[in-house]
């Protein structure tokens, strides 16, 4: 399956996340962060917060609620077990907290291949604003496509 | 208060080897519910040996090196190259050191080296991160 350039511009709206403290929780948990200010309203707020703050790499998981999160590879025919995340970057604008409702819209920026068409690259951004429409976050994310023996 | 200078290294954070329980919790709690990651049968399906873990959950324990040694609202950017795959049960170390110091801006903005290196020597990240020290 060979990616073509003419998808670079390509757009996808916006997935929302209403962010609750559980959600957060769960993520501190999976992550091994024993920090309560992740975890604890009261060390949240002691530490100047509003709120649980969302960490810093949560960003990312904002634009996973769709039902098919995945479906900008799928459509191309890409199978998901040739996927591999290349390099991931977070710029900050503002914190968010539990209780914030972030909203992402992406776009695809780059399309390139390397060792004659082994593996391809994917390049999207994504802007996470909150509920009052300013900006929290730009992501960038570079995903690679290889070529897997047991995968056509 | 620490005293952040060029050469300055963040505390090193130790990461308990990765088991499949964090797989699962990670892949719920993250929303990248990538089979590839939970699931050995799909990751044989792809000619693999076993699962993997998330490239991202590694970037998160980065996260928590840099919020451990600063406030978070000081962060400015942070951004990886995922250069080899975590295996599961790998033991990842996180590393971080100040490359630069800019304060040209107003802001002391120190960039940051960062690494994350499992037991057997292999890096499986490598990054930088820009924080604002005042």
């Amino acid at each position: 399956m060979a990616l073509d350039r003419s998808i670079i511009g390509r757009e996808w709206p916006g997935e929302t996340l209403l962010i609750t403290r559980s959600r957060l929780r769960a993520f501190a948990k999976a992550t091994g962060q024993a920090d309560p200010r992740y975890t604890d309203v009261d060390a949240a707020i002691q530490a100047g917060h509003r709120d649980l703050p969302v960490p810093p790499t949560f960003f990312f998981s904002v634009g996973l609620e769709a039902p098919d999160p995945f479906r900008r590879f799928t459509e191309l025919g890409i199978d998901l077990r040739t996927l591999l995340h290349g390099e991931q970057e977070f710029r900050y604008h503002r914190m968010a907290y539990a209780g914030d409702e972030l909203a992402t819209r992406s776009r695809i920026v780059d399309v390139y291949e390397k060792k004659g068409g082994e593996l391809q690259f994917l390049v999207d951004e994504t802007d996470v604003t909150d509920q009052d429409g300013a900006a929290v976050a730009t992501l960038r994310n570079t995903t690679v496509v290889r070529r897997l023996p047991g995968v056509a | 208060m620490t005293t952040w200078e060029v050469g300055s290294e963040l505390p090193n954070l130790a990461i308990e080897p990765i088991s499949r329980t964090t797989l699962a919790l990670f892949a719920g709690a993250s929303g990248d519910h990538n089979p590839i990651h939970i699931d050995i049968d799909n990751a044989r399906s792809a000619g693999l040996d076993d699962v993997f873990a998330h490239g991202m959950l590694s970037m998160a324990y980065l996260g928590r090196l840099l919020t451990n040694a600063f406030p978070q609202e000081r962060l400015r950017s942070c951004k990886v190259r995922f250069a080899a795959i975590t295996p599961v049960h790998a033991q990842p170390t996180c590393r971080g050191r100040i490359v630069s110091i800019d304060d040209s801006t107003g802001e002391r903005l120190a960039t940051l080296e960062l690494s994350v290196t499992l037991g057997d020597g292999t890096r499986t990240l490598i990054g930088e991160a820009v924080v604002a020290l005042t």
